[in-house]
């Protein structure tokens, strides 16, 4: 029905829905991509080299070297590898926390939305950075103390939409006919409230991804986070700090750049997943 | 003020009590629970026996069970003592006053700046939808809105620090002055990066908002018929548009406070800046028990300020609740 809408776009034999898909798949490729190269890589590609020490980027060190001649562009990919899969964890702990809660709180209304409430008022009324501090210090720092910290502190914003969206379809006034047609709940479930909850959902879940890495990034930059001989976008510019009144502009500029491509490129792929989904909300 | 403002008001109030409370509690058993040692934290280098340190752990109540040292705790706080600093050897509500004084300039410059620029973006955006003006503005916002505070920072001080020499390093005034001799234009000449730095964080997510919701509005039936009576773009704007996307925009802006906190903390990490969020830092990592809890329930009040501001407006705006009806229910 939507799609009648549209006008024909020419896009070169690839019909709208082909583009989308591939570019998707792109973004999902270079991804994947980049997590496994640095899971894989070998630690000897950015030990330090104390021949080639405080480099300018070149071809041979694309992104120049630090202070004990260590490759910057090898460690910086090792560190969004590490970053990818901390976000990746946490991100859809967070999502599906909130998917549960959220709906839960408007289908059942009453005491269990006052609870939900109280639990979402009590996340979000501790600034997120205080409570990832809090959270990784109890924890006694590392990973185990991020992923927590990020999962933990990252499901209210999406809960109050989820909870609000079910909300308002279920007051629609199409609901509200369906209900009084007779129809049953998990049909009107099933029809009406989910179709028009998931993209939502999904959109959630693909903003909460930038999120959840720059949470892990920040905390990890302000010492609280992965250990510091773990090659992590956070401790990279937290350490590059020390260097940039002596010029060492590259060890803060090209880290910093790539975790931004990939949150990027996490953007891109929500973007045209939403598109894909509901085309009509994401008519430009 | 009648009824039922006057019970929501009550209602939001007590929530948000009770909601200070919780998050006291939380804190206290997240930091209780560390295994950081404040014993340890307090002798730094100094040798002690055991039993030295035994008579510590007692006469700080270290021994009592957590509870107990909860209510102690609690009741002390409630009586303005908080405790002692272990890093900077002062009360640490005089440590709070003194550096949230020196935060809030930087976080009320940075909040103003944010909510204007903003709002006028997104509402630009939204008008303009589809035109090159949206795409730009969206673009930006968009990169803006996945672009790490400190990073940004980094590159502030970078560009305009090392590179130019425009601005100062960090701190918030010159090293070496006493507080008294330090004069306004120093100050301000100290607070622009930082400053600049924490606002351009927080403008994408009020862009992308009221450009959201700007586009609905325009999309409604409701405008659609005002466009059918002959209203042209900027009727439609400033009498459908506007109206119904700035409440919820102020909201947000309100409710951005805990973002603007967390900022804060890099913001001022990154210029060295010497307010709430460098010493939430240093307390961390300093094992500095008392601070850091202080800190944390500081932080919660300072978010519950302004939720309970974007509720208020909320209640006296909102004429469903007027009604009595709240949001909630």
């Amino acid at each position: 029905m939507a799609e009648a809408k549209f006008q024909k776009v020419e896009t070169g034999g690839m019909n709208r829905r082909r583009k989308v898909l591939l570019i998707i798949a792109a973004g999902v490729l270079a991804l994947a991509v980049i997590s496994i190269w640095g899971a894989c890589m070998d630690p000897a590609k950015y030990a330090p080299n104390y021949e080639a020490r405080r480099l300018m980027p070149s071809l041979s060190h694309l992104f120049g070297t630090d202070h004990q001649g260590r490759d910057m562009f090898f460690r910086t990919i090792c560190g969004l590898s590490t970053s990818i899969q901390i976000g990746l964890l946490s991100a859809v702990i967070s999502s599906l926390v909130a998917l549960f809660l959220g709906s839960l709180s408007a289908v059942f209304g009453g005491r269990v939305d006052t609870a939900v409430g109280f639990m979402v008022d009590l996340c979000m009324g501790v600034p997120h950075l205080i409570l990832l501090m809090l959270i990784s210090i109890a924890m006694g720092g590392g990973a185990a103390g991020v992923i927590t910290g990020v999962a933990v502190t990252h499901w209210p914003n999406l809960t109050r939409v989820i909870r609000a969206e079910v909300l308002q379809v279920r007051s629609a006034q199409y609901v509200q006919i369906a209900r009084k047609l007779g129809m049953s709940k998990w049909h009107i479930a099933a029809k009406h409230i989910v179709p028009h909850v998931f993209p939502q959902y999904l959109v959630g879940l693909i903003l909460l991804f930038p999120h959840a890495i720059l949470h892990e990034a920040a905390i990890t930059f302000l010492g609280y986070g992965l250990p510091l001989d773990t090659p992590a976008v956070g401790v990279i510019l937290a350490e590059s700090m020390k260097h940039l009144a002596t010029g060492m502009w590259w060890l803060a500029f090209f880290p910093g750049i790539a975790l931004l491509l990939v949150t990027q490129l996490f953007d891109i792929v929500g973007d045209y997943l939403k598109i894909l989904i509901d085309p009509h909300s994401a008519r430009q | 003020m009648n009824k039922g403002l006057l019970r929501y008001f009550g209602k939001t109030v007590a929530r948000m009590l009770l909601l200070l409370v919780a998050v006291s509690m939380i804190s206290f058993f997240l930091v209780n629970n560390a295994p950081m040692n404040a014993v340890d934290a307090f002798l730094g280098e100094a040798k002690v026996t055991d039993e030295q340190r035994a008579l510590i752990e007692e006469r700080w109540g270290l021994n009592k069970p957590p509870l107990e040292r909860y209510l102690i705790w609690g009741n002390n706080v409630l009586h303005g003592d908080m405790g002692e600093s272990l890093y900077y050897h002062q009360p640490v509500s005089k440590v709070l006053k003194e550096k949230f004084l020196s935060s809030i300039v930087l976080m009320g410059t940075a909040w103003i700046l944010s909510g204007l620029i903003g709002f006028v973006l997104g509402v630009l955006s939204g008008v303009y939808r589809g035109t090159w003006i949206d795409r730009i503005i969206k673009t930006f916002s968009l990169v803006l809105a996945s672009t790490p505070v400190f990073w940004i920072g980094l590159l502030m001080l970078v560009v305009f620090a090392v590179e130019l020499q425009w601005f100062p390093l960090g701190l918030a005034a010159p090293i070496g002055k006493s507080v008294n001799d330090v004069t306004l234009s120093e100050r301000i000449h100290h607070l622009v990066l930082p400053a600049l730095t924490l606002s351009i964080t927080g403008i994408a997510n009020i862009i992308l908002h009221t450009r959201q919701k700007l586009i609905d509005v325009m999309e409604s039936d409701y405008v659609l018929f005002a466009k059918a009576r002959g209203e042209n773009l900027k009727q439609l704007v400033t009498r459908h548009g506007l109206r119904n996307i700035a409440l919820p925009a102020i909201t947000l802006q309100f409710a951005y406070f805990s973002e603007l906190f967390g900022g804060s903390v890099l913001a001022e990490n990154v210029f060295s800046y010497p307010g709430l969020g460098s010493s939430a830092v240093l307390a961390g990592l300093h094992a500095d028990a008392p601070l850091l809890l202080g800190i944390a329930l500081f932080s919660a009040l300072f978010v519950f300020v302004g939720n309970l501001t974007a509720n208020i407006i909320y209640g006296i705006i909102d004429p469903q609740i007027r009604e009595g009806g709240g949001i909630n229910g």
